[in-house]
């Protein structure tokens, strides 16, 4: 029945009724009040019209196939283009539609913050989790913690420290709150020893947590 | 046609009121210089009722210095906060 299943079985007396040999754990033991309330909103704009089904998975879909793949992208090709440079820091949304991220989805205004020799950026959202999803996808759980979201504005060289990130106090810590209308990106500093590197390449250095600013970008080892 | 400028300085109004605001209270009654003006988007506080949001209100940038927010603060004096806020909730120095 199980092909190459010819171990001894150890592994515990699994409660009746779940597979012991599941990839992982179902998750139908969570429907908690938060799950039923999305279940029953979500069912209720179907049934009234006000939004369809596949609207709803079109949309999943659409912040699902969202990676920092993106970002890095984006900060790759600022670092080998002056004009595009230019133009991502005047008008983000703009700049990413030029290099075909469909932005529409998300009505809020993409804002690049640039790293430079004398200002480190680091972004938080305080009151939730604002993050720019477009580029990055989902937020990492840090990012949403009560732990993260309090303390980066009150004490952000400290958190940064916790990052591994040790920023020269001669460098000024700018911290980004995105509390309305904007999402922040992190556009990191090119890091030294990427000379001659093809833009792929780049993009390949560029990290998520460097793109929220906690983390800079190291020198490349050749 | 917008009340502020880039420069200019500002201080958030120190209010307390109920419903969905996206004024951080670490700011209220804070003073901050005005670092851009964003644009104007429909008002959070109406549209997380259920109502329009019109008339859309103006968004700025606001920069504070971290040693205005907190007297403790164990950075240096160059550090700095920028916050989204709102037109109506702020006024000019």
């Amino acid at each position: 029945m199980h092909i190459g299943h010819d171990h001894p079985h150890a592994h515990g007396e699994p409660p009746a009724g779940l597979d012991p040999h599941a990839p992982q754990r179902d998750h139908d033991d969570t429907l908690t009040y938060f799950r039923k309330l999305e279940i029953a909103v979500r069912e209720l704009l179907i049934e009234k019209g006000v939004l369809t089904a596949d609207e709803v998975r079109r949309t999943v879909e659409n912040y699902d196939s969202r990676t920092p793949e993106g970002g890095a992208r984006v900060v790759a090709r600022a670092w080998v283009d002056p004009a595009f440079k230019a133009l991502l820091m005047r008008d983000a949304t703009a700049a990413c539609e030029s290099l075909g991220f469909d932005m529409n989805v998300f009505d809020v205004t993409l804002t690049v913050v640039e790293n430079t020799p004398d200002t480190h950026n680091v972004v938080v959202c305080t009151l939730c989790s604002c993050y720019p999803r477009m580029l990055l996808g989902m937020p990492p759980a840090w990012y949403k913690s009560r732990a993260y979201r309090s303390r980066l504005v009150r004490d952000p060289r400290a958190v940064l420290r916790e990052f591994g990130t040790v920023i020269d106090d001669a460098v000024a810590v700018r911290v980004h709150d995105s509390t309305a209308d904007l999402r922040y990106l992190v556009l990191p500093m090119r890091p030294a020893g990427s000379d001659g590197l093809s833009e792929p390449e780049l993009a390949a250095l560029v990290t998520r947590d460097s793109m929220v600013g906690v983390t800079v970008l190291s020198p490349v080892q050749r | 046609m917008s009340a502020f400028a880039a420069g200019d300085r500002v201080a958030v109004l120190d209010v307390d009121v109920p419903g969905h605001i996206r004024t951080p209270t670490y700011v209220r009654g804070r003073r901050g210089v005005i670092e851009r003006e964003v644009g104007r988007f429909r008002n959070p506080e109406e549209l997380a009722y259920g109502r329009s949001g019109e008339p859309r209100r103006m968004l700025y940038r606001v920069r504070f210095a971290q040693r205005e927010l907190w007297a403790d603060y164990a950075g240096t004096a160059h550090d700095t906060i920028d916050v989204d806020l709102y037109e109506h909730w702020l006024r000019k120095l």
